[in-house]
């Protein structure tokens, strides 16, 4: 009985971390600017499908997972620069079509250059399963969660010891504000892009080897990310970290103990409640608005 | 609004619609037969459709290059439906009222073979479709035909060779898609009549990404002797490597969306020892010299290969099977009435396709038994026969 | 005449005049898919474009307006006329039941929680393959009426045109109305609408309901017309193309609704001659259309073609 609930239990950290990072990208860029990026999704397909093309080509791994990160963060730059900054101040909607727009775009592009394969990347350590009280753990997974903490550490400490992740919380705060102290929004707007950008590749390279990559993974990885970030609170950190997470546990277990068929419902039910006790999501701030 | 909108706004639509009439027509000469087809090119049976639909256009050109059929040339009108039954309906309307094509090969899923076949029906077209599910055939339609096996073949040829291995006990892993599921209905139908007992039903969906949780449920269901995996693309890939991971030992037993290269390519040392039912196409080498298909699977192979630097999958078999039948259909009726090339469709016999040997009749359309699957065993990453 | 009937009156003309164009079947298919995306979004935009409500799961409605009078046709064998009550009954009702608690939220977490909904409900019509037929759907008999049948392009084509007149007038009424300008002023600033007295919750849960029962309703028509339904009908990118039509046509113009409706529905038939690059272009155009015409194509054509060039900031 342990060896299975444990089982379900790494299965479910593993894939929430990928979501975990998926709902940081989101929570970046929407503290920045407001936006939610339907695009997300997409940056982490480019990091996978990026990684997996150069190492086939014989690219040496490392070298492919930076350059995977490279193409990812340029994209964000480039979706940044031209879809969202043109747009200056749409409305939501407006705004969520347009990242839309962006993710069709870049599925579409990579759909036609790269084709519609679903390809692998190689383990980062072997493939050989850890056997740990009776379950078993794959070796990448340990990557995928390992990563993440670092991850999660790094972005702490940027954020509350240097100048540069300081003004991002500022303008998350109060943009306006943050521009008459001298911060530059533009750049915090773009950099915040590239920074999810480079995030969401991260979680899709680290996760390639377990589930393999296709120019389409993106759709439900992005919109489970979504879940995730909201779930947490759309703006807290700590919130996608712990969405994340969460979001990957519940369907593990309901996959497990309850009904395979219905474990794709739990994260959308799971926000349904969640948002009807909890307004703001788990972690959210309580905004007050200006009439 | 004022007046001066409400213009506007007129003039846009019109402007519209004009446009958009006028770019529609259809843009094939006159005088040459036009095939129809709607693929899922896009969206979740990509898999499928992508092999179809460049089959169908390799062929069409070498048929044209050899000088057509009765004389005059083929034209492909292709469509490409997303995997939307709905889009398939619409573009089957197009085909059939707009594009004045000849007959219709399509429909790579069995939704969207249904959401077409009312159409063709009512028209009279001559249908022949891609779809797997055995409700396309099963109660026959005047003038629906299809080229692939059925899910309930490849149930029963699994079934048949469970029970050489005295293997009684199976637990089932269907996908959530239109395959899967299909596929689940006709398993769970004929088991009882193989003397299997299904003693677990789970279910993954076409994109996930980790199936351990079903995996470990499974292997713990007292008994279990054997698992049947029904899925198809980068879904089953995922649950062979699972199954590796986690150390399950009992034979792994996956349906005909697996015949592909992609699949061994991406489950790896995974897939030892995997035993499915597939066409010959996937051995055309290993197959005896004698075989009446040996011709036939070797020449598409080397087509397509040549063509395309990727490796032939059976889906892409079955359009070639499809256009083949059709084209037949066509010069022994000597025109491309729509009834008298419906007749000779149904009166095909003895035709050697990718997928078998077909012989059709009034109560068949179809035309292939259980003989045309072969069982393979996947060993050292190679497709073998299974002994 | 006021605008309105002026409107009205451009609009029949159009529908009257249509069939001219319409040489085949083909292109009534077209037309009618058309209208019955226009009457979802003219519904859809009331929600979105006036009060301001986000709504992401739409199709969900239709869905089972769609699988409502499928299941009950086919296996209870009940009068299709019925079923498509019965249809609009349940999407009226789910959505009046959670109304309440999901219109409390703000911005994006309505529109995630919207999305939850349509998901939901489209995993379980996959999922419940006894009633529904699972991915594979199911075929649906012919709209009857007695014993009239709806068979046919041009008497769907009539039928839908007229009820796209109807609804336009509606929605047009609706928004001239003390009911209408409550809508607005929610969309403006909610709590200053409550300031001056609207009722906001009852307004907001009574549009969400009419929403829902018009998307259910073209639902059921389209099972019919169609005569098979998929899961595909109840997708989130389904929801999404509904959003987009009102998005692209213009938010707040019932007008509007229909162009966007008309620009979406034909725009995947003149690309389908683009193999493989249909995504790519399509996802372009969105991202051009709303960044140039930010108010959608309507309002913002309108206010261009205004004699100050819309300066003085009207709608």
């Amino acid at each position: 009985m342990t060896a299975q609930f444990l089982q379900f239990l790494f299965s479910g950290i593993t894939i929430g971390a990928t979501y975990a990072l998926a709902a940081l990208g989101f929570s970046i860029i929407y503290n920045a600017s407001g936006v939610i990026n339907f695009a997300q999704g997409e940056f982490i397909m480019l990091g996978g499908m990026a990684a997996a093309l150069l190492t086939a080509q014989g690219v040496p791994l490392p070298l492919a997972i930076a350059l995977a990160v490279v193409v990812a963060v340029v994209a964000g730059l480039l979706v940044e620069k031209l879809a969202i900054e043109p747009a200056k101040n749409a409305e939501v909607v407006t705004l969520i079509i347009i990242t839309i727009g962006a993710s069709l775009f870049i599925r579409g592009l990579v759909q036609v250059t790269l084709g519609k394969g679903t390809h692998a990347l190689p383990s980062f350590s072997g493939d050989k399963p850890l056997e740990l009280l009776g379950a078993t753990l794959l070796p990448q997974s340990l990557w995928v969660l390992g990563v993440m903490l670092v991850i999660v550490a790094a972005l702490a400490w940027f954020f509350t010891r240097t100048l540069q992740g300081k003004a991002m919380l500022a303008t998350s705060h109060n943009k306006l504000a943050a521009q008459l102290v001298g911060i530059n929004t533009k750049a915090i707007l773009l950099v915040s892009f590239g920074l999810s950008a480079a995030l969401g590749a991260l979680g899709g390279i680290l996760v390639a080897p377990i589930t393999n990559t296709s120019y389409d993974v993106g759709i439900m990885l992005g919109l489970k990310g979504f879940v995730a970030a909201t779930l947490g609170g759309l703006g807290s950190g700590a919130g996608a970290i712990v969405g994340g997470l969460l979001l990957g546990l519940v369907e593990a277990m309901t996959a497990g103990y309850v009904s395979s068929s219905y474990k794709d419902a739990v994260p959308f039910v799971l926000i349904l409640l969640v948002l009807f006790f909890m307004p703001r999501g788990l972690f959210g701030a309580k905004i007050t608005e200006r009439v | 609004m004022k007046r001066r909108d409400l213009l506007e706004l007129a003039t846009v639509a019109i402007a519209t619609m004009t446009l958009a009439a006028t770019s529609m027509g259809a843009y094939a000469q006159s005088g040459d037969i036009k095939i129809g087809s709607v693929l899922s090119v896009t969206g979740p049976a990509a898999f499928l459709g992508e092999p179809e639909l460049k089959t169908l256009q390799l062929y069409v050109e070498r048929i044209n290059a050899a000088g057509g059929v009765l004389g005059r040339k083929l034209t492909l009108v292709s469509y490409d439906d997303g995997g939307d039954a709905n889009k398939a309906n619409g573009f089957a309307k197009r085909l059939i009222e707009s594009d004045n094509v000849d007959l219709i090969i399509g429909g790579t899923t069995t939704g969207a073979t249904m959401a077409m076949v009312p159409l063709v029906e009512k028209a009279g077209m001559p249908f022949i479709s891609l779809g797997g599910g055995v409700v396309i055939v099963e109660p026959v339609k005047k003038w629906v035909f299809k080229t692939p096996h059925t899910d309930r073949m490849a149930a029963e040829k699994i079934f048949t060779d469970m029970n050489k291995r005295g293997l009684k006990k199976v637990a089932l892993l269907s996908e959530t898609s239109g395959f899967g599921q299909s596929g689940r209905k006709e398993t769970l139908a004929v088991a009882a009549k193989h003397g299997i007992e299904v003693v677990a039903d789970e279910t993954y969906g076409p994109k996930d990404a980790d199936m351990t949780a079903q995996l470990t449920k499974i292997k713990g269901v007292a008994g279990v002797q054997a698992v049947l995996v029904f899925g198809l693309g980068q879904g089953p890939a995922v649950v062979t490597k699972n199954y590796a991971q986690l150390g399950i030992k009992l034979p792994m037993y996956q349906s005909h969306g697996v015949a592909s290269d992609e699949y061994t390519k991406l489950a790896g040392n995974a897939a030892e020892g995997v035993r499915l039912p597939a066409p010959s196409l996937l051995v055309a080498d290993s197959l005896p010299a004698n075989d009446p298909q040996k011709p036939v699977v070797t020449a598409y192979r080397k087509a397509y290969v040549d063509r395309y630097k990727e490796d032939v999958s059976l889906f892409g078999g079955a359009a070639l099977d499809a256009l083949m039948i059709g084209v037949d259909a066509i010069k022994k009726a000597g025109s491309t009435d729509k009834v008298k090339v419906r007749d000779a469709i149904e009166a095909t016999k003895g035709f050697v396709g990718t997928g078998g040997i077909v012989n059709m009749s009034a109560t068949d359309h179809m035309g292939l038994d259980l003989s045309a699957f072969r069982m393979l065993e996947i060993k050292n990453g190679n497709w073998t026969i299974a002994q | 005449m006021s605008i309105k009937a002026r409107g009205l009156v451009v609009l029949a003309v159009l529908l009257a005049a249509l069939p001219l164009l319409l040489t085949n079947a083909y292109y009534y298919d077209v037309a009618i898919r058309i209208a019955m995306n226009a009457i979802v979004v003219i519904g859809l935009n009331l929600l979105i474009g006036y009060t301001g409500q986000i709504s992401l799961g739409h199709a969900g409605f239709l869905g089972i307006g769609a699988y409502g009078s499928a299941i009950l046709t086919t296996q209870f064998d009940w009068p299709p006329l019925l079923a498509l009550l019965a249809g609009c009954a349940a999407a009226g009702l789910l959505a009046f039941a959670i109304a309440r608690p999901v219109l409390k939220l703000k911005g994006h977490y309505l529109a995630m929680a919207t999305l939850g909904l349509g998901i939901i409900i489209a995993i379980v019509i996959t999922n419940e393959t006894k009633y529904t037929g699972g991915p594979d759907g199911l075929t649906v008999p012919p709209l009857t009426l007695g014993s009239l049948e709806l068979v046919g392009d041009r008497p769907w084509y009539l039928v839908v045109a007229v009820l796209l007149l109807i609804v336009t007038w509606l929605a047009l009424n609706l928004i001239d109305s003390p009911a209408g300008r409550a809508l607005q002023a929610i969309h403006g600033s909610e709590v200053a609408a409550q300031v001056v007295g609207v009722q906001t919750t009852r307004v907001k849960v009574r549009i969400f309901v009419v929403s829902a029962v018009i998307a259910s309703l073209v639902g059921s028509l389209s099972a019919h017309y169609i005569a098979f339904v998929t899961p595909g009908i109840a997708g989130f990118s389904h929801s999404i193309e509904l959003v987009t039509m009102v998005v692209v046509g213009g938010m707040a113009s019932v007008f509007g609704s229909i162009v966007g409706a008309v620009i979406l529905t034909m725009l995947p038939q003149l690309l389908s001659t683009f193999e493989g690059w249909e995504t790519m272009i399509f996802g372009a155009i969105l991202m051009a259309t709303m960044i140039f015409l930010p108010k959608g194509i309507v309002p913002t054509l309108a206010a261009r073609f205004r004699k100050d060039g819309g300066k003085d900031g009207e709608k």
